[in-house]
């Protein structure tokens, strides 16, 4: 929803922020469900509600738990039996430098600073391991904002007993914590009401009215970055950019100015702009973000640009590059497909707003964030948090290499004839092999964010997964796949659940960015092979259907299964194991845990 | 502003706020009358408040808004209509 990107009109939610919800849950569609709990040292009532919004914006809905005032410490280190059965999948600890319990006297020596320190740290640490043991699900935690009024003037910075020393010490063993700590996440309030403006962030009337640690109006500010963090957690972070070029990655326009007379470079003050925007785009590439353009230009016109000497960006960057004269939001549907995306995965870049609305309008999900003028660009476009980076896998790092490796399959699948020869041409190995600690992370983030190739869309948590993996009852099995051009990592699982002498296929998922390579079939084989070793003599599949999971509808009539019944909530099919299987796959050598 | 404009603004907040179309305000319209009108949905009118008429309460201000008549009266006051 338009209305919840940055910049957003901040009093406009709050007061709207009921019919916002009503119109988020009836625009939406295949919603996660998600368990959140606040556990908060001051008022935490709209952060929730507010909180609320944002997730549902990003997919998520939500059911909170919500703290009494002020009880996080109570409510986190201490046997919490209504906590317990809320099951948490995420705690986060909404604390401020209102819940500091004891700041530096100046008599006080550098020991005693230093013992400070440390009985805050002990409080919060208990509070995270014990929430980590109790509930096993990630944390997020508030570091301090800055004081409001500082004893010292300037020397509160640098001072042992200052204020402003003080917190940014406790802020710096935060990070420490964060950095030992996987599943532990810190939400950057000293960031964040650093670029609110702190003066107003901290207005005291609201504490002092009613407790609120932070101006009322700041809570959208908050709730957004919070949300992007959640969101990121779980595999719901944005993939890709589209741009467009004229006026959005140099100023001009380049059909009519020519490629001499476009504004980038260090030379001017208006080339700088878009070199510096340029310079952050390509920053992205680091974190697997795929880019894409999206122009009305003819396509040499556009490709001069990407030469001029001082681009940052080249076409290589690129995965696809839409240079023509069709619409905007045919353009960006065609490079979702190219690239196996959902388009609201991609982020629309363009300067013309009525552009950014054509794609929004007719796409549903898409975020196209009004940019401004070209000095905001990246501002604009960096608060919505599109990429937040909770976990760096590698995968995400590799992201933008695999998209381009599979531009190389491509060119190389127009110089077959035959599909199957240009499937025998990638020389494709896979690894289908029983779920090893290794990949849980892996797994569970696939669950998460596979829609489309995705059979039941049922979604695990980290920890349920290592459960059934550690549970003879279920077979379980994850495929990577790799070939001459590169490898894919973990793109298909399969669990199993056994009953009797039937396996019901609970979960049937595989990334779309191997699909048509066969890989479903090698997965099958194993699955076949593993029912008949375990004495089992038939295989239950089910297919549920949601919005984006049509095109495997056909999936089980594919495999060879026998369909028994279909209503509206979905299709049952069996394949009995007695006869002969029939094996599938013909062109991926499969490695097999022996 | 006349009173029965910064009535009627303060009309349209109410509903927004909370999502219900058929409040119709009076002066001695107070939390009693509203289900959901806590000291938590106070803060929201508040901001709601200063936000529309560009004014800022201090805490005396909002502390003695006892029902709508009173929030009229200081909005009345603060813009000096």
């Amino acid at each position: 929803m338009e209305e919840l990107e940055y910049p957003f009109d901040a009093g406009w939610i709050l007061s709207n922020r009921r019919k916002i919800r009503k119109r988020l849950l009836a625009e939406g569609s295949s919603f996660v469900e998600k368990r959140i709990a606040i556990l908060g040292g001051s008022t935490t009532s709209n952060i929730v509600q507010v909180l609320d919004l944002f997730l549902l914006n990003q997919g998520i809905k939500a059911l909170f738990y919500e703290s009494e005032y002020g009880r996080y410490y109570e409510d986190a280190v201490f046997k919490n039996k209504q906590l317990a059965e809320f099951k948490p999948d995420i705690v986060y600890l909404y604390t401020t430098n209102r819940n500091v319990t004891a700041y530096p006297m100046l008599s006080d020596t550098e020991e005693e600073v230093n013992h400070l320190i440390n009985s805050q740290m002990q409080k919060f640490k208990a509070i995270w391991e014990h929430i980590s043991q109790e509930y096993g699900c990630p944390i997020i935690q508030n570091n301090f904002e800055l004081p409001f009024y500082r004893l010292l003037g300037n020397r509160d910075a640098f001072d042992i007993h200052g204020t402003v020393n003080f917190l940014s010490r406790l802020n710096t063993e935060f990070y420490q914590y964060a950095q030992e700590h996987k599943d532990f996440f810190l939400c950057d309030i000293n960031y964040i009401s650093a670029d609110y403006g702190l003066k107003e962030w901290s207005d005291p009337f609201y504490w002092h009215m009613y407790k609120y640690a932070l101006n009322v109006n700041a809570i959208p500010t908050l709730a957004l970055n919070v949300s992007n963090i959640i969101k990121s957690i779980f595999g719901k972070n944005k993939k890709g950019l589209v741009l467009d070029l004229d006026n959005t990655l140099w100023g001009g326009v380049i059909g009519d100015d020519g490629v001499d007379h476009i504004k980038l470079g260090p030379e001017t003050s208006a080339g700088q702009v878009y070199l510096e925007f340029q310079q952050y785009i390509k920053a992205q590439e680091q974190l697997g973000i795929v880019l894409n353009i999206n122009s009305k230009n003819d396509k040499k016109n556009a490709l001069a640009g990407l030469e001029h000497p001082d681009s940052v960006l080249s076409a290589k960057d690129f995965i696809e590059i839409k240079a023509n004269w069709e619409t905007k939001d045919k353009n960006f549907n065609e490079i979702a497909n190219a690239l196996n995306l959902l388009p609201e995965s991609l982020v629309f870049i363009d300067d013309n707003p009525a552009e950014s609305l054509i794609v929004t309008g007719q796409i549903s999900g898409v975020s196209a964030p009004n940019i401004g003028e070209s000095h905001q660009y990246i501002q604009n476009i960096d608060r919505n948090g599109y990429f937040e980076t909770t976990y760096l896998s590698d995968d995400d790092k590799k992201r933008n290499m695999m998209y381009q490796q599979n531009a190389k399959r491509i060119q190389l699948q127009e110089s077959y004839s035959d599909y199957g020869e240009y499937l025998d041409s990638l020389e494709m190995k896979a690894a289908i092999k029983p779920f090893e600690p290794l990949y849980i992370e892996r797994i569970a983030q696939l669950t998460n964010k596979s829609n489309q190739f995705n059979l039941t869309t049922k979604r695990y948590t980290k920890g349920e997964i290592e459960e059934i993996s550690g549970d003879d009852k279920y077979i379980t099995l994850y495929g990577k796949l790799k070939d001459k051009f590169g490898d894919n990592g973990v793109v298909a699982i399969c669990i199993g659940r056994k009953d009797g002498t039937v396996c019901h296929i609970d979960l049937w998922l595989m990334s779309c960015r191997v699909l048509k390579r066969d890989m479903e079939f090698a997965m099958m084989d194993v699955l076949a092979d593993k029912c008949k070793k375990d004495g089992l003599t038939e295989i239950k599949g089910y297919y549920y259907p949601t919005e984006k999971n049509s095109m495997v509808k056909d999936f089980y009539s594919t495999m060879g299964f026998e369909k028994e019944t279909e209503s509206e909530e979905g299709s049952l099919w069996r394949l009995p194991l007695n006869g002969t299987y029939h094996r599938k796959n013909r062109h991926i050598q499969v490695e097999v845990k022996r | 502003m006349t009173r029965g404009e910064v009535f009627q603004k303060l009309n349209v907040i109410f509903c927004n706020n909370f999502d219900d179309e058929n409040i119709v305000l009076s002066d001695k319209t107070s939390s009693a009358d509203i289900e959901d009108w806590d000291s938590l949905e106070q803060i929201n009118l508040v901001v709601a408040i200063q936000d529309e008429f560009n004014v800022k309460f201090n805490i005396d201000e909002v502390n003695a808004m006892k029902n709508v008549g009173e929030m009229v009266d200081f909005i009345l006051e603060k813009i000096g209509a």
